[in-house]
């Protein structure tokens, strides 16, 4: 995680920094892979997307039918809704290589 | 010592596994009911073998016939792509979906598209599924198909700990669940998904066999309950799937004594009298071009014009051609088919499988419901089966027929030779009636009989009776037995002239016999008369000399009385009286 915060000051001049990263995290309660998962996700985004992300938490338990849309199988599931493309991004995102590329925020580097 | 044995009781009905009915035509005879009730099922076979189309049909039936809704989580095709593949089978998904009688939730997964980091699990899925049972309260699911997960998700661990979960979850929801899996090369399964389904696995197959491909299903396991462990060929028809459950059927018929004509008096006094028996089964064999179908169309026409239906499956010619060849005997059929008795169905046999003959034949006769059905001949067939197979689809032919009382007479080639061939010994079996043609050779001609074989039931002639076919139709005749053997052709027509010519003699002679009596007679009357004239003759002479006698005494008389005057004499009275000659009685 450390070596990945060396590589911030490379990242703003890539992306415009107008743009707002939308991120919608999907869980099933308030189990701890939950927790984990949206731990996680929120020190990636500090370290990389400070001050231009949004993340929305959605409990599938409370709202099952949003499971549809973004083609839900598997929890926590983190989706860039923002900036397109989508992308989709699963587990506790414990693995940081793992899931930066998956939101492709290693692609710079 | 004799202790009594305790009685293991029987297990109460309500006891045994529950049964949830697939309304497949078949499945529930070989299931003995339906799938276990509450519990997953695995439908597994390779590509193209029908596994989608078996889990769309147990929820459309579930939805229509046993008032089960059902949720359909597509993991491969989407919900259009669905409508329109089992559109294409009579069923009207899309109108159920809106029903809320049936559910389709597709899910995508597109290979390589997830990034994975760290754990998960599949809570998201069951979510889904569990939302999509809630919302119709559907008491059926099916997964179609489960695998495409392997190919989405790339932790197999996770994965199979969740499957494992899954089904368990699944059962616990007390849904019959229908998964779907590919055919793997070494197991049941291509990622073993038999491991956690283990209740009831059923196999799929779509083989080729001599270039004809056959669907076939087999219950490889079925947990807590009897079921049919043989091979099934099955088919995709209009109407759904149909198993073909051979060895399951009973025999049960309703059985009919009402009698048909065959179109042929004499054959029908060969069959005592009265023809076949209405709702039996008929086997005309016959080697190349010994009439069978003459006979068979022969029998087709009398029953149409009864006013019965008649429904000809013809594997060798076209109807137009059928009906061609047989105005020239003077059987007129394309009346009969302008009124509707008449119906012909002509395929080649290598159009397709024998199940698609079968489901094709079935169709046919549920549109038409004849009274009679021909098959002609049944023998093409074959070949595009194998024997057991054949025997198997004559079977559940002859079986479906008689369930509805209807009379089917099949026509089978013989090779020239051999007249029995092997299946055909075995076809006989389920044959009710039999009736055999032959061709005699010898001087330098071949010349058609026809006996009767077997007849079930019915006191039936043994003699061999030879038939010509000529422009006014089929003539039975009898078949002259000598000491050569049968003869048959111009050796029978000799022999009838033969005896034409004593018969002849005789009559001349019986004539001239007749003749000779009447001259005798003629000849006696002559000599009567002529005996008769010389009397006559006779007796005038006689009368006339008697006349004669009379008068002479009468005048001696008066002579002498004059000649005494003369003299002078006393002359004495005459004393006896005087008689007149024509009063004198002659002898007779």
């Amino acid at each position: 995680m450390k070596t990945q915060t060396a590589k911030r000051p490379a990242a703003p001049p890539r992306r415009p920094p107008a743009k707002l990263w939308q991120l919608r995290l999907y869980v099933a309660g308030q189990s701890l892979r939950s927790r984990t998962a949206l731990a996680n996700l929120k020190a990636i985004c500090e370290s990389h997307l400070p001050g231009q992300y949004s993340i929305l938490v959605i409990d599938l338990l409370k709202q099952p039918q949003l499971a549809k849309g973004d083609q839900i199988l598997a929890v926590p599931t983190v989706v860039r809704q923002l900036p397109k493309p989508v992308r989709i991004l699963i587990g506790t995102l414990s693995n940081t290589d793992c899931a930066l590329v998956g939101l492709d925020l290693r692609a710079a580097g | 010592m004799t202790k009594k044995r305790p009685i293991i009781p029987p297990a109460p009905r309500s006891a045994l596994l529950p049964k949830c009915p697939t309304g497949i035509q078949g499945l529930d005879e070989i299931t003995g009911g339906g799938l276990p009730r509450s519990r997953p099922t695995l439908v597994c076979g390779g590509a193209g073998c029908g596994k989608t189309l078996l889990a769309a049909e147990f929820l459309v039936r579930g939805a229509v016939q046993f008032h089960e809704p059902g949720v359909l989580m597509a993991f491969e095709e989407t919900a259009g792509e669905l409508n329109a593949n089992v559109a294409s089978l009579g069923f009207d998904l899309a109108g159920l979906v809106r029903r809320k009688k049936i559910l389709v939730d597709y899910v995508h997964i597109e290979p390589g598209e997830i990034q994975e980091s760290g754990d998960y699990d599949l809570e998201g899925l069951f979510v889904r599924i569990n939302h999509a049972i809630d919302s119709i309260g559907a008491k059926r699911v099916v997964l179609d198909t489960l695998e495409a997960l392997f190919s989405g998700l790339r932790n197999e661990a996770i994965l199979r700990a969740e499957l494992r979960r899954l089904f368990r979850w699944l059962k616990a929801k007390g849904v019959t669940a229908v998964i779907t899996a590919e055919r793997g090369r070494e197991q049941l399964t291509r990622h073993g998904l038999e491991e956690y389904v283990s209740d009831c696995v059923i196999l799929l197959d779509h083989r080729v066999n001599d270039q004809i491909a056959t669907r076939h299903m087999r219950v490889v396991k079925y947990r807590g309950a009897m079921h049919g462990t043989n091979e099934f060929p099955f088919l995709i028809g209009e109407n759904g799937l149909s198993v073909l459950p051979i060895t399951s059927l009973a025999l049960n018929h309703q059985v009919s004594n009402e009698r048909i004509a065959t179109g042929i008096p004499r054959l029908d006094a060969m069959l005592g009298g009265r023809g076949f028996f209405r709702g039996s089964s008929i086997l005309l064999t016959g080697t190349p071009g010994t009439g069978k179908t003459i006979i068979s169309a022969n029998f087709a026409h009398a029953a149409a014009r009864r006013g019965e239906r008649v429904l000809f499956f013809s594997f060798e010619e076209s109807p137009n051609q059928i009906i061609r060849n047989l105005h020239s005997i003077g059987l007129h059929l394309e009346p009969l088919v302008k009124r509707g008795l008449l119906r012909f169905h002509s395929a080649r046999p290598s159009l397709y499988g024998l199940e698609m003959h079968l489901a094709t034949m079935f169709k046919e006769i549920a549109e038409f419901q004849p009274h009679v059905v021909i098959v002609d001949p049944i023998t093409s067939l074959m070949d595009a089966g194998t024997d057991s197979e054949c025997k198997g689809m004559i079977t559940r032919l002859i079986d479906y027929l008689k369930g509805g009382q209807v009379t089917t007479l099949f026509t089978s080639l013989t090779q020239g030779g051999h007249v029995l061939a092997q299946s055909e010994a075995a076809m006989s079996s389920l044959m009710d009636s039999w009736i055999l043609l032959q061709d005699f050779q010898g001087n330098g001609e071949r010349n058609r009989v026809l006996y009767v074989l077997k007849a079930r039931g019915m006191a039936h002639s043994n003699q061999v009776r030879e038939f010509l076919i000529s422009d006014r139709g089929i003539d039975v005749v009898d078949a002259y037995i000598g000491t050569s053997g049968v003869l048959t052709g111009s050796a029978r027509a000799a022999q009838e002239s033969l005896e034409k010519a004593a018969v002849l003699a005789s009559q001349q002679e019986a004539a001239q016999l007749e003749r000779e009596v009447e001259r005798k007679h003629a000849a006696l009357e002559r000599q009567i008369a002529a005996m008769r004239s010389d009397y006559e003759t006779e007796a005038a002479e006689l009368r006339r000399i008697a006349d004669q006698v009379g008068t002479r005494t009468i005048v001696l008389g008066t002579d002498r009385a004059a000649s005494g005057r003369l003299r002078q004499a006393d002359i004495k009275a005459p004393t006896s009286p005087q008689v007149s000659p024509r009063n004198r009685k002659l002898p007779a």
